[in-house]
């Protein structure tokens, strides 16, 4: 069983928390969220121009680059918490130029060896999948791709085509902040691009309390949490471990016991 | 015919998007159905003699096509060398080459059924063009301009307002024209169901580049026929400023099949290219940014640099798509030119010949100055003086230690 197979288990939904890579303590942060439960880890790497994220991620970004992160960086903290945490799927996200900056070979190369299982590439269509996708497959890293509510049925065969791992279902039509999207459109997409994959369906964009997490656990294979976790990093720099461990801790109840009590 | 076609200059992009290794579609999926939407409107305008007579018609009565093509006597001759001649873009409405793009990209948002306009701006002037013909056609108009551009440039922020556009002031990053244009992708990411973005510059993702530069090409055709015309022959050198490459590659493409023309596009070199700067190719390298893979100014871990230029219409990090393959072929030539290069430039055309140019076509007047000289005197530059400096005076003066 790979790590991904593992966190999406046919009988509960799985918790999929974001943070960004160096802003304040992220091998403090990163184990909160795996002691709180998360299943599936997105590392974040900063990038001076995030240009599909909102005020709360953008901030992050920038915190992280101005406290000097590096990509090299970045890797390190991806091996180290593969060394702590052997058994947590770890994916890293971002946009195309960091990853591209020292050829696509070199990326995969640096984030196999680093532990990683997965890589979200943001402003990576598929139309453009030269440029990192065969790199990361040969070294057995999944790309794994973003579906839309603007990504229509003729569409999804071409963003299904050469991911893995599992499908992001960005729930809004927008950037990555506080809207969120009703739990019926929600509910429709994932059971439309069911119909065309095997492929685990997390989804996220605006999920932020435990009680729209668990209505979204009862119908996809996952939950992305983003933004509220930056905010806690956010307002409390190299002290959020714990109050991250709190969220993710009833996030995470919420997710996994979603399908036991039936709605 | 077919080898004619194979070696032709003037065939690009590919079906993808793609000018040689550059160009493309990178942009976040909620785009991409878009993006492909625009490019079929695109294919079938292009293939409508009915969009073409109203895109022309508007270039001809509202615009004010053709521009003059003016041979500059007194520069000539003070620059000793080759005769100097100026597409005169500045005379157009709105007082630059910005609103031709304009104009084509609102008759498709038009086609498309879009009822909402947006648009980043450096200089304003794209802000003010596009204001403009939200206004001619009654559709509501937002404009994306960094907080920093904002105050450089005040008089085209009120020209925005008097034409009834919303400016928003983008404040993250330097506050220029790289974070008004992530606002605006931001922007539109959220609003792609009825809002039309009027991208600036011959950039951004396919069809961005392609459409920009068809339209802008109105340049270039006019500039070949009137100087066929006046001189009896093509001339020897084209020259133009570049900030994304939109007026440049406007002169440049209706010329890249004649062997004989040589073109220099003229980047910003600011405060010189070992210091802060905004030329992409003379200092960057290949990346991907704003939905497409071009020369960047970045870092080695590919975070973009701040760009530096006094003229807010080429302080950039990037380029268009089309340069950096006319590049790597060497078909173009690109030089830079500092802000003080770039201010005698402006000075040397006020005082020759009577024209206050923008501090954007001043860099190309700064090569003109350079390159003249050296040539011999039947040789012909034809220089795109792409925008009038009368947003620029406030700058200069401050340049120049003047208080107004
Ligand atoms: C007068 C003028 N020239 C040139 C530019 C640079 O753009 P481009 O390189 O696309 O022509 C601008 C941009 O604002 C401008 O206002």
């Amino acid at each position: 069983m790979t790590r991904f197979q593992t966190a999406f288990t046919a009988n509960r939904s799985a918790l999929v928390c974001f943070i960004t890579a160096g802003d304040g303590d992220t091998a403090a942060n990163l184990d909160a969220l795996v002691e709180g439960g998360a299943d599936v880890i997105e590392l974040g790497m900063p990038f001076t121009d995030p240009m599909a994220d909102g005020p709360a991620i953008q901030a992050a970004n920038l915190r992280s680059l101005a406290a000097g992160t590096k990509t090299a960086d970045v890797l390190r903290m991806a091996e180290d918490f593969r060394e702590r945490h052997p058994d947590i799927s770890l994916v890293l996200m971002g946009y195309a130029n960091p990853m591209v900056r020292r050829g696509p070979e070199w990326f995969a190369d640096a984030a196999a060896k680093a532990g990683v299982d997965g890589v979200i590439c943001v402003d990576l269509a598929p139309e453009e999948d030269q440029d990192l996708g065969p790199a990361l497959r040969a070294k057995g890293i999944c790309p794994i791709r973003l579906a839309t509510p603007t990504t229509d049925a003729k569409r999804l065969p071409r963003v299904l085509d050469g991911s893995s791992g599992f499908l992001y279902y960005v729930s809004v039509a927008g950037i990555t902040g506080k809207q969120q999207a009703a739990i019926g459109s929600i509910e429709e997409n994932v059971a439309r691009i069911k119909q065309h994959t095997d492929l685990p369906v997390a989804v996220g964009f605006g999920v932020r309390t435990p009680d729209q997490a668990a209505a979204i656990a009862r119908v996809a294979d996952g939950v992305v949490i983003g933004s509220a976790l930056i905010d806690i990093v956010a307002e409390l720099g190299n002290h959020a471990p714990d109050k991250l461990r709190e969220l993710v801790s009833s996030l995470a109840k919420a997710v996994h016991d979603a399908r036991k009590d039936p709605a | 015919m077919t080898e004619q076609n194979l070696n032709s200059f003037r065939n690009q992009p590919d079906e993808r998007g793609h000018f040689g290794q550059f160009g493309g579609r990178y942009v976040a999926e909620t785009l991409m159905p878009l993006i492909l939407d625009l490019e079929a409107e695109y294919t079938k305008a292009k293939n409508d003699p009915a969009f073409h007579a109203e895109f022309e018609d508007l270039l001809t009565h509202y615009v004010g096509r053709p521009s003059p093509m003016y041979f500059a006597p007194r520069l000539t001759e003070e620059l000793g060398g080759a005769q100097v001649w100026f597409k005169r873009d500045e005379l157009n409405h709105t007082g630059a080459h910005k609103i031709n793009n304009c104009i084509g990209q609102i008759l498709l948002a038009i086609r498309m059924g879009k009822t909402k306009i947006i648009a980043e701006t450096g200089a304003g002037q794209h802000g003010v063009a596009t204001a403009t013909v939200c206004a001619r056609f009654g559709l509501p108009c937002t404009i994306f301009m960094g907080a920093t551009d904002v105050a450089r440039q005040a008089p085209n922020v009120f020209r925005m307002k008097l034409l009834g556009a919303e400016v928003v002031p983008v404040t993250s990053g330097a506050a220029t024209l790289k974070d008004a244009m992530n606002e605006a992708l931001r922007h539109w990411v959220a609003n792609v169901h009825d809002t039309f973005y009027i991208i600036g510059t011959a950039a951004g993702p396919h069809p961005y580049p392609e459409l920009v530069r068809d339209f802008q090409s109105v340049i270039g055709t006019e500039a070949r026929a009137q100087l066929l015309e006046r001189t009896g022959r093509l001339p020897d050198l084209l020259v133009a400023a570049i900030g994304g490459g939109s007026n440049a590659i406007g002169l440049f493409h209706p010329f890249l099949d004649d062997p004989s023309v040589k073109m220099l596009g003229v980047e910003a070199a600011g405060h010189g290219l070992d210091k802060q700067h905004a030329a992409s190719l003379a200092g960057g390298f290949p990346g991907i940014l704003h939905g497409n893979k071009t020369y960047l100014l970045q870092d080695e871990d590919g975070q973009i640099a701040e760009a530096h230029s006094i003229s807010a219409g080429l302080d950039y990090p990037g380029i268009g798509p089309e340069h950096a393959w006319l590049k790597e072929t060497g078909r173009v030539e690109y030089t830079s030119i500092t802000d003080t290069e770039a201010l005698e430039g402006f000075k040397l055309l006020c005082r020759t010949e009577g024209i206050i140019p923008a501090l954007e076509p001043s860099h190309a007047i700064a090569a003109v100055a350079k390159v003249a000289p050296t040539m011999p005197k039947d040789a012909i530059i034809c220089a795109n003086l792409c925008g009038r400096g009368d947003k620029d005076i406030f700058t200069v003066a401050e340049a120049l230690g003047v208080e107004m």
